[in-house]
């Protein structure tokens, strides 16, 4: 879909943008891998959230609920910093293969 | 001292859909060092990666008053905006707190940036200048700079058939601000999000010029898999090659001290590029290496027990 | 109450800043305009204004600190010249694209190299490009009403651009004149006690981004919005203008027309040449020469229109610049009056005389050779230079 970009007299004056608009911006698209999360195998230690360079771990209430795949580039560091052993609460795999 | 469950309550000054690399570095010092702000904050960015990448028009992913002004000025900028602060703060136009944080890379910090932070620091603003080292022009292709190590493959100074890349050590900016006698300057990485975070509080604590340094892999310019980002600079750590440290009112405090001091050449090979350096009849080239990285760790121990003799 | 004093165009440029009491004021010094912030220091220092004062390490901070200020909100202001300007180049149009109202005291003097001290207007002519609204002072009086005026013009809404208000390096910015200056509350009246911001980098609560990267599709569009700007602020300007003539009894314009209604030859000159020239223009009209002048007060935006009107009668045009294109056409304002009466159909026969480079005197002596030249226009070549030994 062709989107419309506004024309210099509707554009807002100067170069001034509201706060957060790359929320709409999807970079999920970029991924290789998918991160796969294991809630059973989750101990809650919040540091793959701060890991994270695409704030991509979704928390509520200082709780880890999930992965925000609109964002996520699938660069794997929360797996790799993931704690949890022997297996991780955080595998990579595919992105493909998940999409499939 | 926050920790992560406190911290995760707080709003995040970035949000999801930059366009940062996959695995940067830069994206998670940002986060982790805004997160340890209590006060609202207003950002300024020199031109850079950071920069480039959080705000494309017509998007942004700052939740929190931004500015982009050019590539050297970063902390001239901010110097303009804190001083209006001050003012409104006179005049009763502004009661809150407000906590200002520059961020610049080694470009817009090491090289072209210097003047403006020297003149930033020296009077003394109310703020906090991060600069996100990766060690290289890295925007803009990789070209090297004044952050860049001895042995590095940069498109400018690259390892060909008779160069072996940069052929000098790179400066310390770190010392540098250490010299310009502001009350707080440390070097971190986000390798330890506690050390990190921890160094982001303390600066906001305190009234007057601050600056981290934290080195950023990059795994673009580096040339290292995305998700080793954070282990990479934990490895930088162990080596010593880039402490952990910070020094306040001129007293030397090492944060972190490998038990086992790993060699340096475990942090050359993890990264492309230094692979030529690993080529026969470059020995030599990693001795050098080794020993700048044991003297500079040698001399920042005593620069830290001569301040405790005080 | 106004009252008559005595002070130098530094002095007056001061004052002004004195009785505006911006926010913030971050400034370099460099010879000749270093005065002008140096006694706006002592105001500082003296508490007779509250701005907050940033003794900046060089003239591009000075630019980028007052980029960081006017973002944030405030009334903003700085001074310079020459290589303080160039210095400040990369980030005058960035101020500009931001439609940031800074006021800058510019103190024209010659551009290096080689490096020169004096006066020219290689410094503010190079500039001309960048967005700036940009006004020519005549004299102490003009800087001091200039000044005052160009807060109102750049922070007016439908302009929102940087402006510099121009004096001549030594011989106004440092010499004595008598001017009439205003009451500290007229003054505050006139300007509004403070700026309007439409954006606050420091309202926390309603976060802006300033300064996004534009790629392909939006810098085209963000600039045809400058420009249309630069044309909005003519009516604007004017509208100040005549706002300060009702109030304060001095009508400013973009030009000023001196004898020139039944002119038959005349000079267009911008700045103090202006007065030397009022005085030769006397002379020979009492002599029954039928000379004028056309003073150029704005030069960004450009007042083609009001050029053209006002040189419609005149036969022979001498036009003087100084500073040079380095196009090997001549002078900037002679190019862009030539460019702008292409179409006119009966317009005077104009040369160009390029005077005064690095300080270079011009004198009643030079300009008085100017109009007898106009006699004989015909015969004189298209490009000539004024007091320079060949």
């Amino acid at each position: 879909m062709k989107e419309e970009k506004p024309g210099w007299k509707k554009l807002a004056k100067a170069d001034v943008l509201p706060a957060g608009t790359a929320e709409s911006f999807e970079t999920g698209d970029w991924r290789s891998d998918r991160p796969t999360w294991h809630p059973e195998r989750c101990i809650q230690c919040l540091i793959c959230w701060i890991s994270c360079p695409d704030t991509s771990i979704l928390v509520k209430d200082s709780k880890m609920t999930g992965i925000d795949l609109k964002h996520c580039k699938g660069c794997g560091i929360c797996a790799r910093e993931c704690p949890v052993k022997p297996e991780k609460a955080i595998t990579m795999s595919s992105e493909r293969e998940c999409k499939l | 001292m926050a920790n992560l469950k406190e911290l995760s309550t707080r709003k995040e000054a970035l949000c999801g859909g930059h366009r940062m690399c996959p695995g940067c570095g830069a994206p998670i010092i940002v986060r982790q060092i805004l997160l340890a702000a209590k006060d609202p904050v207003v950002i300024v960015s020199a031109t850079g990666c950071l920069e480039v990448s959080t705000t494309i028009f017509p998007y942004t992913a700052w939740n929190v008053p931004f500015l982009h002004n050019a590539f050297e000025n970063a902390a001239a900028t901010m110097a303009g905006i804190e001083a209006c602060y001050q003012k409104y703060k006179r005049d009763g136009k502004i009661t809150k707190n407000i906590q200002f944080i520059a961020f610049g890379g080694d470009g817009g910090t090491y090289d072209i940036g210097l003047q403006s932070l020297s003149g930033a620091m020296e009077r003394g603003h109310d703020f906090l200048y991060v600069c996100y080292n990766n060690e290289a022009y890295m925007n803009t292709g990789v070209q090297r700079s004044g952050a860049t190590p001895k042995g590095a493959n940069t498109t400018t100074e690259p390892a060909g058939k008779v160069k072996q890349g940069k052929s000098k050590y790179r400066k310390d900016l770190t010392e540098i601000m250490v010299a310009h006698n502001i009350p707080y300057v440390a070097q971190a990485t986000a390798g330890s999000w506690v050390d990190l975070t921890r160094k982001a509080e303390k600066a906001f604590s305190i009234r007057g010029a601050k600056f981290i340094n934290v080195l950023q892999p990059c795994r673009l310019g580096w040339a290292y898999k995305p998700e080793e980002t954070l282990a990479l600079s934990r490895l930088a750590v162990e080596t010593c090659y880039w402490p952990a440290y910070e020094v306040e009112n001129g007293v030397y405090k090492i944060n972190i001290k490998p038990k086992d001091k790993k060699p340096i050449v475990d942090f050359l090979k993890s990264q492309d590029r230094f692979r030529h350096l690993f080529k026969p009849g470059n020995e030599g080239i990693l001795e050098d290496i080794q020993k700048e990285v044991d003297h500079r760790w040698e001399m920042l121990l005593a620069k830290e027990s001569s301040g405790k003799a005080g | 109450m106004a009252k008559d004093v005595a002070k130098t165009g530094n002095e007056a440029m001061a004052e002004a800043m004195r009785q505006i009491n911006p926010d913030v004021v971050a400034a370099y010094p460099i010879t000749p305009a270093t005065e002008v912030v140096m006694i706006f220091a002592k105001y500082v220092a003296d508490g007779l204004v509250s701005t907050e004062y940033v003794a900046v390490e060089s003239e591009h901070s000075a630019m980028s600190a007052c980029v960081g200020a006017s973002a944030a909100g405030g009334r903003v202001m700085t001074g310079t010249s020459s290589q303080g300007l160039v210095y400040m180049f990369e980030i005058l149009p960035i101020a500009a694209a931001l439609r940031l109202p800074i006021v800058m005291c510019e103190v024209n003097r010659a551009i290096s190299g080689p490096i020169n001290i004096h006066c020219d207007h290689s410094d503010t002519m190079a500039a001309r490009d960048f967005g700036w609204i940009q006004i020519f002072s005549e004299n102490s009086q003009e800087a001091y009403d200039s000044l005052i005026q160009a807060i109102r013009i750049a922070e007016d809404p439908r302009v929102s651009l940087p402006t510099m208000v121009t004096t001549d390096g030594f011989i106004i910015s440092h010499c004595l004149d008598r001017i009439t200056i205003l009451e500290d509350s007229e003054v505050q009246d006139f300007i509004g006690k403070s700026r309007k911001a439409e954006v606050e980098l420091l309202n926390v609560d309603k976060p802006v981004s300033i300064g996004a990267i534009d790629l392909q599709d939006y810098y085209f569009e963000h600039r045809v919005q400058i420009a249309e700007a630069i044309k909005n602020s003519k009516k604007v300007i004017q509208e100040v203008a005549d706002e300060f003539a009702k109030k304060f009894g001095r009508q400013y314009g973009f030009i000023e027309e001196y004898k020139l209604a039944d002119a038959d030859v005349a000079i267009v000159a911008l700045g103090s040449t202006c007065g030397t020239a009022k005085v030769v223009i006397d002379e020979l009209r009492s002599k029954g020469v039928k000379a004028g002048m056309l003073k150029i007060r704005l030069f960004r935006p450009f007042p083609a229109e009001e050029i053209i009107k006002a040189l419609s009668n005149v036969k022979a045009l001498a036009i003087l610049d100084r500073s040079d294109t380095w196009s090997g056409q001549g002078g900037h304002v002679f190019t862009e009056i030539r460019s702008a009466m292409y179409e006119v159909k009966n317009k005077p026969k104009m040369i160009n005389y390029i005077y005064g480079l690095g300080g270079r005197e011009i004198t009643k002596e030079h300009l008085h050779q100017v109009f007898a030249d106009l006699g004989k226009i015909d015969s004189k070549p298209l490009y000539n230079y004024l007091g320079v030994r060949e």
